[in-house]
């Protein structure tokens, strides 16, 4: 499988306590260990079964990810930036490995 | 089978149409896979009130494959007064979760979407815990024309 490429949009910069809507996107099959090869046997399950967004270290929000997640999952979500800093994007696959995006935003 | 004349026969066909739409919605519970179960297990058998959360989703969605799916509930997000977490379980596919979303006061709005799988037409819930302990749930019907399980 292609390795997978997180990609995200955030803003560059954003007034003290304003709320910005992140959207967040990452190449990745999901593969729900519903199908069947040709042969008849399932294709093991493969996906990504977490993801997790900090500001600074702190939590901001997270998912719990099911296989019933479409293929190159998807997740918008806000956040209320209150100092400038590092946002830390983590997505976490069932093989175990982890991809992380970071991405910094200024406080005017 | 005692042969029908037309009339007998007009009668027994419109009989049995409106005895099958009559017993659709009862095969369709029968249908549901463990949603039911895993929202007892997420409210720990807590009364789930109706409404006060928004889950919007496409009536009709052509490709099961991918159908865009946002919650949203209207909450001030503070430390004492947020949203924890909003769980999404599908009846109809083979396996009833689809997501959870974890919210925090940082996360400003308690708002979320994301694209998700839908094998058929079906009942998508959505169910929120809310910091003081409360649950609130909400239903959307989405009539899927191509299902996106595989298979």
């Amino acid at each position: 499988m292609a390795k997978s490429r997180p990609r995200v949009k955030v803003p560059k910069k954003a007034a003290k306590g304003d709320i910005v809507t992140i959207k967040t996107l990452i190449s990745h099959k999901m593969e729900s260990g519903q199908r069947k090869d040709k042969k008849g046997n399932v294709i093991p399950r493969r996906i990504i079964n977490k993801f997790d967004c900090t500001l600074n270290g702190k939590p901001v929000f997270s998912c719990d990810i099911e296989p019933a997640i479409s293929a190159n999952p998807y997740v918008e979500f806000s956040a209320k930036v209150e100092e400038a800093g590092d946002f830390v994007f983590t997505w976490t696959d069932d093989d175990g490995s982890k991809y992380t995006k970071k991405s910094s935003i200024k406080v005017s | 089978m005692a042969e029908l004349n037309r009339r007998e026969f007009i009668i027994f066909a419109t009989g049995a149409a409106a005895a099958a739409v009559i017993a659709t919605p009862t095969v369709a519970l029968a249908e549901a896979n463990d949603s039911a179960e895993q929202i007892k297990k997420f409210t720990g058998g807590a009364k789930v009130s109706d409404g006060g959360i928004e889950l919007s989703m496409p009536e009709i969605a052509e490709n099961g494959n991918t159908v865009p799916l946002s919650v949203s509930i209207d909450s001030p997000m503070t430390d004492d007064n947020h949203v924890k977490s909003v769980m999404v379980l599908a009846e109809g596919n083979p396996n009833s979760g689809v997501i959870t979303f974890n919210f925090t006061p940082a996360s400003g709005k308690a708002e979320a979407s994301t694209r998700m799988r839908l094998a058929k037409t079906q009942n998508v819930t959505a169910v929120a815990r809310m910091s003081d302990g409360s649950f609130r749930q909400t239903s959307a019907l989405v009539k899927v024309t191509i299902g996106g399980c595989g298979g």
